[in-house]
């Protein structure tokens, strides 16, 4: 796999700092995920989301997409992982260690997963093995990001904007406490 | 920096997902793995918005639309589980088999109050028996 990718001054055997930064980032989410998925404790699962997620977000500044790596900032860790967490304590989730965290089909979901992960992996290695980033030229910026937002994006963004509010309408709707049936 | 780094990881993180989505059974966790799907998809579009540099951004910008709908998706199927664990008492998904195919006696059975359950769910139980 290495044999002949030292063209361009790339090579897998000399990588960059911010190569060796991706890696070791990229192992914490893993775990981080690994662990979300497969803890007993139901609100450890939420606290891990929130490192996988963060280091979601040092990916995204490692990618030089910073405004990303903001609003991941802001909206995963922010709204989503809280809004998980009352999720939990609403629906009364145990807080110590609880048995049946997992259901019964878990070893047919781990071989689904592994037979989905070296197929994506091998495809992924395959077809991207003489590629690379160059990172030199930021384009991520908040400036950058709302221009092309707003100069070619604003009719989706409006979409957007309205199905955010229909979303909203309706969890509250939904989750609103019927006075007489119940 | 080469474009498998973030590729790989990407896939690997979908993976992890996948087993949380078909293992888990809480209700709430399986929204967990799901968020952790959607931001392997995210950050494949921002590798590769990063890789192509096309004029018009499209991996980013759909990267930020793709978090919106992310958020819209966890409160929506929060409100669902919510309303779920008050008529049933119970966020688990494989209990939840009232539609399943032949649920009146799947459902006397697995229809028996649990702790919390049975102080949330006195008409579900009314028509089960």
């Amino acid at each position: 796999m290495t044999g002949t990718l030292s063209s361009q001054g790339h090579s897998f055997l000399t990588p960059g700092g911010v190569e060796i930064v991706f890696v070791l980032v990229g192992l914490a989410v893993l775990g981080a995920a690994l662990l979300t998925v497969t803890t007993r404790q139901l609100v450890h699962a939420a606290l891990w989301l929130v490192v996988a997620l963060g280091g979601l977000a040092i990916e995204y500044l490692l990618l030089t997409a910073e405004f990303i790596a903001w609003v991941q900032v802001l909206i995963y860790l922010g709204s989503v992982v809280v809004l998980v967490l009352f999720g939990l304590m609403l629906t009364k989730a145990p807080i110590g260690i609880s048995a049946d965290a997992d259901s019964g089909n878990r070893w047919v979901a781990l071989g689904v997963a592994v037979a989905a992960a070296a197929t994506l992996v091998t495809l992924v290695v395959d077809a991207f093995r003489c590629t690379w980033i160059d990172l030199a030229v930021g384009d991520g910026s908040t400036r950058a990001n709302g221009s092309t937002l707003f100069r070619y994006w604003v009719l989706p963004f409006e979409a957007l904007s309205v199905l955010l509010l229909a979303a909203l309408v309706g969890a509250v709707v939904i989750s609103r406490r019927h006075r007489e049936e119940r | 920096m080469h474009l498998v780094y973030p590729a790989v990881l990407a896939a690997l993180l979908f993976c992890v997902g996948l087993y949380g989505v078909l293992a888990r059974r809480n209700a709430v966790l399986v929204l967990m793995s799901v968020e952790l799907m959607l931001n392997a998809v995210n950050l494949n579009l921002v590798a590769f918005d990063v890789w192509l540099r096309d004029t018009l951004h499209a991996g980013q910008a759909l990267t930020l639309f793709t978090i919106t709908i992310a958020a819209a998706e966890i409160g929506l199927g929060l409100a669902i589980v919510l309303m779920v664990f008050r008529t049933h008492g119970t966020a688990d998904v494989d209990r939840l088999r009232t539609l399943a195919e032949g649920a009146d006696s799947i459902a006397s059975a697995t229809d028996s109050p649990t702790k919390s359950g049975a102080a949330a769910a006195p008409q579900g139980k009314a028509t089960a028996a």
